[in-house]
């Protein structure tokens, strides 16, 4: 009796320590992706910026990648309409989404907002290629009549789309931190005379302004990194920045000219290090989310 | 919390008339602000699914969704887009149930070292940061070049793998972290091994927030369209999945690059409409899952509690 119950305990050690070993792994494939996403787009991002010259890279203006004669890799007009897209969807889509969240949190009554608030997590939802089917066909004729244009396919569009697009993680994640705001702050305001108005915007949204922040930056993120649904409005022309011209993001550019690149070739590589520059953008705003998020916490 | 609320609004327009006028100004111009932007963002959406169902229902049949687009019969079908779309979520689903729950596992029962999970934690901030646009440049080289799997469905999943990791771990970690200690000190007081007790106790306990978790994964699947464009294919051609290597060779677009594809390169705006319908009912269902799971899960930790 006694080996054999003996050899089942060790059998029985044997699968914990298995499972420990196993699960020990699992857990580092989180910071393995983040290595391997890291390396990859380092690597294969680095020869075409040598190649180029940084310099050139960055703040060439002129981008002809399919230019046989005189090509061009500059990719300032892709980091300046990402910044403008961005910022104009930020202009547009935190006013709103702000005061949304500030409706949804405190002055709807609770019927209300049992029903608006599905419906902000139903438009977070639905997928960048819907917005971008609907802002082709609703909003880029409509800014072509309106503004009077050969072509509505536009920074513009592209802004308005965007706009949308991040209006559902600014209005959950204010609604978020407004909710989490002590109730004693806005009691003691509201005892001291302040209207419930007054409470909300100079006491509530005091309280939970890094969580406020903190959705400004998720929005940023979003909109910098969103790249079907423009894809679809913005016209996809290498211009610098403007208004009512056909644009070319970073991530667009990335987009449009993949499918037709062949492997190996400079335009490809290029395409590699505009996904670098934009890694670098994206790690730079998470940073920036991480330290708006740990304020909140503490 | 309601209360508060409630109760002022009646007396508000009482407190109004004594306010100064400026005051009295400025509570108007921010309750009309207020009410003007959630009206904004209720039309908004009104709008977006009637355009859509305005457009898209008239092409909705039960053929079109069945059937596959042929110029000889003249139908238009997305069953192709319909069988990539679940092909693609059962292949990502079996990879990454087992990763992020395995991941979760180990955040929350093994691992002790507070610096190291930090930084777990800051890696799955991070992957889930990254736009998928990234995720479609990485799984090109990592999959279809470096591993040479080619431009195929496969590959495709295995990049949704890596994009739809932190869903997976961070819903599974919430659900972990409601698992009573008491449940675990009594495992383990018994002479219950750690992953005995883990199988037997934590992980049924659990079990609605890892359901939650892939109902949210599969969310993102079917919205997902960069990452499939480029490491999946663009065909919407019928695939043969049981045929010669048809299940790793096979490769095809999914409902969105589907819609991309009517859209934007073949102007058949009607069809993409319809695929645009499908869609959103698939969206509307997914939330409403995932929203009836979040509800378990809390009536759950109440029954516990007691």
């Amino acid at each position: 009796m006694e080996p054999q119950t003996k050899r089942r305990s060790t059998l029985k050690e044997m699968i914990e320590l298995l499972m420990r070993v196993i699960f020990t792994v699992c857990g580092f494939i989180a910071i393995a992706f983040v290595l391997i996403i890291t390396v990859y787009l380092i690597i294969s991002g680095l020869p075409a910026i040598r190649e180029i010259g940084l310099v050139d890279f960055l703040f060439g203006t002129r981008w002809a990648s399919t230019d046989k004669t005189n090509p061009a890799y500059g990719i300032l007009p892709f980091i300046l309409t990402s910044i403008y897209g961005t910022a104009g969807a930020i202009l547009i889509g935190v006013p709103i989404g702000f005061m949304a969240a500030v409706f949804l949190s405190k002055v709807a009554p609770p019927k209300v907002a049992a029903v608006i608030r599905p419906a902000v997590d139903l438009l977070a939802g639905i997928p960048s290629v819907v917005y971008g089917l609907v802002g082709m066909m609703v909003l880029v004729p409509w800014i072509k009549d309106t503004f009077d244009l050969k072509a509505g396919d536009s920074l513009l569009a592209a802004i308005l789309v965007l706009a949308v697009m991040i209006l559902p993680s600014i209005i959950s994640v204010s609604e978020t931190a407004l909710k989490a705001v002590p109730k004693e702050y806005e009691e003691a305001s509201l005892a001291l005379g302040a209207t419930p108005l007054e409470t909300y915007f100079k006491v509530s949204v005091h309280a939970a302004r890094s969580g406020i922040a903190a959705s400004v930056v998720l929005g940023v993120g979003r909109a910098i990194g969103e790249a079907m649904a423009i894809l679809m409005v913005a016209g996809n022309s290498p211009n610098m920045p403007g208004l009512f011209r056909s644009v070319k993001f970073l991530t667009t550019a990335i987009a449009s000219e993949m499918s037709y690149s062949s492997v190996g070739s400079l335009q490809r590589n290029a395409l590699y290090s505009i996904g670098l520059v934009l890694f670098l953008f994206i790690m730079f705003i998470n940073v920036m989310l991480n330290l708006f998020l740990k304020k909140d916490k503490e | 919390m309601k209360q508060p609320v409630a109760s002022p609004v009646s007396t508000e327009e009482r407190d109004c008339r004594k306010l100064s006028p400026r005051r009295r100004a400025y509570e108007v111009t921010m309750r009309s602000l207020l009410y003007l932007c959630a009206g904004i963002t209720c039309a908004l959406l009104l709008f977006l699914i009637g355009y859509i169902l305005y457009r898209g229902l008239p092409g909705l049949s039960w053929e079109f969704l069945t059937s596959q687009e042929s110029i000889l019969k003249k139908t238009d079908g997305i069953l192709p887009a319909i069988q990539n779309t679940i092909y693609v979520i059962i292949v990502t689903l079996i990879f990454i149930m087992p990763l992020g729950v395995g991941s979760a596992i180990y955040l929350t029962e093994y691992a002790s070292n507070r610096k190291l999970v930090t930084a777990i934690e800051f890696a799955t901030e991070t992957l889930s940061g990254i736009p998928s646009i990234l995720y479609a440049l990485v799984g090109m080289l990592v999959f279809c070049q470096f591993l040479n799997l080619g431009k195929t469905l496969i590959a495709g999943a295995f990049t949704l793998v890596i994009m739809t990791l932190p869903t997976i771990i961070r819903t599974t970690q919430e659900s972990l972290k409601t698992v009573p200690a008491s449940y675990r000190e009594g495992a383990l007081g018994l002479g219950a091994g750690k992953w005995h007790m883990i199988r037997t106790i934590v992980l049924p306990s659990s079990i609605d927030g890892i359901v939650t978790g892939c109902i949210l994964a599969i969310g993102r699947i079917v919205g997902e369209s960069a990452v499939l464009m480029f490491t999946a294919g663009m065909s919407t051609a019928m695939q043969d999945f049981f045929g010669k290597g048809g299940l790793f060779k096979s490769s095809g677009a999914t409902l969105t690059v589907a819609l991309y594809v009517y859209a934007k390169e073949r102007a058949k705006y009607d069809l993409a409409f319809s695929v645009a319908v499908v869609l959103l009912v698939i969206t509307f269902g997914i939330n409403l899952c995932a929203k009836v799971m979040g509800k378990r899960m809390k009536g759950n930790k109440g029954g516990e509690k007691k």
